[in-house]
């Protein structure tokens, strides 16, 4: 058994940016079957009073994938992708995103614990979502499983 | 669709929904769409080179149609935080149904404050995703 080094809490990543687009929140919506015409409909969503399509809660997911490699942390923390998986997702939200949003991530390693002896290591990696005009969209907390 | 949302009372259960079964598919296009290209979620041999039998469905993609459920009944910017753990793994074939009850509601000035336990579970009753979501609503909404 292999330990994830707890000095790792407190690292912080850099910011991505992410520039939030249509055609990728269509794609989104697709793939997550979404019904409301709000999340594709650009004209339905303008009707509705939003400026534009609206990101469904959970795209905020896609914005952490947004790197040349989205898994080298993984390779710091000493963990090999076949032996991780999601244990948890938080998402609190404070305003919507919106196409044509410009989102900025800060994300940092919140916590390292273990559970059953070290059999199951867990990470926590917490976020926040800013947009263009700085305001605040919603911050998250991924936690993940190293079995 | 709920008329009555605003009338919604502790320990009411809201009606489950049932989601499509998870299809090779669905976790393709799920994978290009949200960026998370691990290739457990995509490719069988890499899969059972991880000790699994098969692909297992992202527990993003889970969380995603808990998600939905939760915006078919509450408008989105009326939810405001969604938390939940990814109980077990949800394979190819399963069904994902939603459930949902009201666990809390307090009343704070003119704004109803709801907490929701929410899961997902498969076809045999198997749970998936277990969690909680927080839902206001003001009295315009």
């Amino acid at each position: 058994m292999k330990w994830i080094d707890k000095k790792l809490i407190g690292k912080q990543y850099p910011d991505i940016r992410f520039a939030i687009e249509k055609q990728r929140l269509r794609f989104f919506s697709k793939a997550t079957s979404q019904t409301d015409p709000i999340y594709f409909n650009e004209e339905f969503a303008k009707q509705k009073g939003y400026p534009s399509i609206v990101a469904p809660p959970t795209f905020l997911t896609t914005v952490g994938y947004e790197k040349d490699n989205p898994y080298d942390f993984l390779d710091e923390l000493g963990i090999e992708i076949d032996r991780v998986l999601s244990a948890g997702q938080n998402y609190i939200f404070y305003n919507l995103i919106f196409a044509g949003d410009l989102i900025s991530m800060k994300s940092r390693i919140s916590d390292i614990y273990d559970k059953k002896s070290g059999k199951l290591q867990f990470v926590e990696i917490s976020s926040e979502f800013y947009n263009q005009k700085t305001t605040k969209v919603a911050k998250s907390i991924s936690t993940l499983v190293y079995r | 669709m709920y008329e009555d949302i605003q009338d919604l009372k502790e320990d009411y259960i809201f009606p489950t929904s049932e989601h499509a079964p998870i299809t090779r598919t669905m976790l393709a296009l799920y994978a290009g769409a949200s960026g998370d290209h691990n290739p457990i979620h995509i490719d069988i041999d890499f899969a059972k080179k991880a000790g699994l039998t098969d692909v297992i469905a992202h527990g993003m993609l889970i969380m995603s149609m808990a998600s939905k459920s939760l915006t078919d009944i509450f408008s989105h910017e009326n939810i405001k935080e969604i938390d939940v753990k990814f109980v077990s793994i949800t394979k190819i074939g399963d069904r994902p149904i939603f459930n949902a009850s009201v666990l809390r509601k307090k009343i704070h000035k003119n704004k109803r404050l709801l907490n929701l336990k929410i899961s997902i579970s498969d076809q045999n009753g198997n749970i998936k995703l277990d969690g909680t979501a927080k839902i206001e609503l003001s009295d315009e909404s």
